[in-house]
């Protein structure tokens, strides 16, 4: 699209550091966050263990591997405070993800750690390209889901002007963008597709659009894909990652080169490791993201497993930055599903399920596509000891099922009620999730 | 005074009320009165038989999810406002009706409906105040 692409920096001192320079500031901040971390219940345990006493038992980033790997059961474990490593009163945010089984983690967030989580989105949006002149409208769901509030607060520390919708009602965010001249998305790449299918039908063509840029993510997706958006809409599309527990977006993005993910390597240590051996992989070689925080006070995390699967591109990008890229997420090492841009796991829809006396113990989970957005269809069995013969009470139980999901895992989902014995039994290991979805 | 009533779950596929039918043919099970109340996916299958527990193990032993419930078999005039006069009497009475639906057969010359109320024993005592009948068991199994 854009011809030569001008590169600009938020804070070029940091994002074009030498490498040797870069490594010297990450042992001194690890050995920062090795000391807020001994402040936690959890890791004053852990670390004591593996015999890291203190700051001084780093001394180069070889001693990373001495630290044992933190992972989301222990985040779990540790709820609601056994990684806070400040007084309550220094905190100023807490993000909760509702985890796999019912029980939350929890990330705490000082004044200070928000402010440094808003100046790397900052800076993710200027290796766009993008700057204070953009309308930037942010399509990702506020609240504890950090996808809205992290690219909003980065978005206006740029000096975007930024319409904070949140995500849905489709005909608003196309009425906004027309009368606002948006030109900056930040959306997942099912609700983009959507939105191109839904343009026409609101009167407005993509020509009436001032769309110039859009951040996908949220939902691993393809080149194709990308390449799909730009042509539908005529503009250009960033990958971004992120997770809660490393903040949420702004871990890493894509500069106006397109070639990978520039991870701030400035504040997170990137590792990829095999998933079975936890051998560490170099370059081009798939295996788990495993981040450490290097700049958190309040919540620090050591070596914690993402459960991403990835690679880290070889080679140098023309940008000049020296912050490594991080290829598209390729899969992921557990059942984690991805229902438009929100994560979850069958053991918490198994977890509601159990919850409901009136069915029966064999239920089965649907993904498809509609149109372009995920459907997520739950079906399950009519327990024969509560049917009462009353279609009023069975449609009550559907909307209670459908009402108690909605509240775990944040999705509308489509019940559907079966007689007994209809849904697959298994033997052994259930096979419980038909995803027909096509990637995207 | 009470009848029995199958109510059996039935999935929205082709061929599923069939196999009830065609079991309870099987098992000699006659069915005086149906009615199907239905949803986008499934449907509840309403049915007087002759011989509901039978009918009841039956379906069970092949897998249908089904259960028993009390209704009553109300004979009403028919002609023009028959219908209407017990509704009358029922409303007047304060009672509420859940569903209803009709017998195959008439009884003597009057039409069999049958009802099924949310507080069965209040409705019963309201009716035969209004000297309305109620059909009986035996009665229905003799039509």
């Amino acid at each position: 699209m854009s011809k030569l692409p001008e590169v600009r920096y938020w804070s070029k001192e940091f994002e074009t550091i030498d490498r040797p320079s870069l490594k010297k500031l990450q042992v001194k901040r690890l050995k920062e966050t090795v000391s807020c971390a001994l402040k936690t219940s959890f890791y004053k345990a852990r670390l004591k263990k593996a015999g890291i006493n203190g700051p001084e038992d780093i001394k180069t980033l070889d001693d990373l591997e001495k630290i044992p790997f933190t992972t989301k059961d222990d985040l779990r474990e540790c709820y609601p405070g056994g990684l806070l490593s400040v007084s309550l009163e220094e905190v100023v945010r807490i993000h909760t993800s509702s985890g796999t089984t019912g029980t939350p983690t929890v990330i705490y967030h000082t004044g200070a750690d928000v402010d440094r989580w808003t100046d790397l989105v900052a800076r993710s949006i200027t290796a766009t390209g993008a700057g204070r002149k953009d309308i930037f409208q942010n399509m990702m769901s506020y609240g504890m889901f950090t996808g809205g509030l992290g690219l909003h607060y980065g978005a206006e520390r740029v000096g975007m002007t930024v319409i904070p919708i949140g995500g849905g009602n489709t005909r608003r965010q196309i009425q906004l963008m027309h009368d606002f001249k948006t030109t900056v998305l930040h959306i997942t790449p099912s609700y983009m597709l959507h939105i191109h299918s839904k343009t026409g039908e609101c009167g407005f063509s993509v020509n009436d659009l001032n769309l110039r840029k859009a951040y996908l993510g949220a939902e691993p997706y393809s080149e194709n894909t990308r390449r799909k958006v730009e042509s539908l809409f005529n503009i250009d599309v960033y990958n971004s990652y992120g997770l809660s527990e490393m903040n949420g977006p702004g871990v890493a993005f894509e500069c106006v080169y397109k070639c990978g993910m520039h991870t701030w390597e400035d504040a997170y240590i990137l590792e990829i490791t095999d998933p079975k051996t936890r051998e560490s992989l170099g370059p081009e070689k798939e295996g788990e993201i495993v981040f450490t925080t290097l700049t958190r006070k309040a919540t620090p995390l050591l070596r914690y497993r993402t459960r991403d699967l990835a690679f880290v591109h070889g080679g140098e990008c023309r940008c000049k930055r020296t912050h490594r890229r991080l290829s598209r997420i390729t899969g992921r090492t557990d059942d984690m599903l991805i229902v438009n841009g929100v994560n979850v796991y069958p053991s918490q829809i198994e977890e509601v399920i159990m919850r409901v006396p009136q069915v029966g113990n064999n239920y089965q989970i649907c993904l498809e596509k509609e149109g372009t957005l995920d459907k997520l269809i739950v079906k399950v069995e009519i327990y024969s000891k509560m049917f009462r013969g009353d279609l009023g009470e069975i449609e009550i139980l559907k909307e209670k099922i459908k009402t108690e999901l909605r509240a775990a895992i944040v999705i509308n989902a489509v019940i559907e009620l079966h007689e007994p014995g209809v849904l697959p039994v298994f033997e052994g290991k259930a096979k419980r999730v038909i995803d027909t979805r096509q990637k995207l | 005074m009470k009848l029995t009533q199958l109510s059996v779950f039935l999935e929205n596929k082709q061929g599923r009320l069939y196999e009830v039918c065609a079991l309870l043919g099987k098992n000699k099970i006659n069915i005086r009165a149906l009615t199907v109340a239905e949803s986008e996916e499934f449907g509840i299958l309403r049915i007087v038989v002759d011989k509901p527990e039978s009918a009841m193990r039956v379906l069970k032993k092949n897998g249908f999810t089904a259960n028993l419930t009390d209704i009553v078999a109300v004979e009403v005039g028919d002609h023009p406002g028959g219908l209407a006069g017990i509704l009358k009497i029922l409303f007047a009475g304060n009672i509420n009706v859940e569903y209803m639906y009709g017998f195959v057969e008439k009884f003597s010359d009057n039409a069999l409906l049958v009802f099924r109320f949310e507080d069965i024993n209040k409705a019963i005592k309201v009716l035969g105040k209004n000297k309305i009948r109620i059909v009986g068991k035996k009665e229905v199994d003799n039509l």
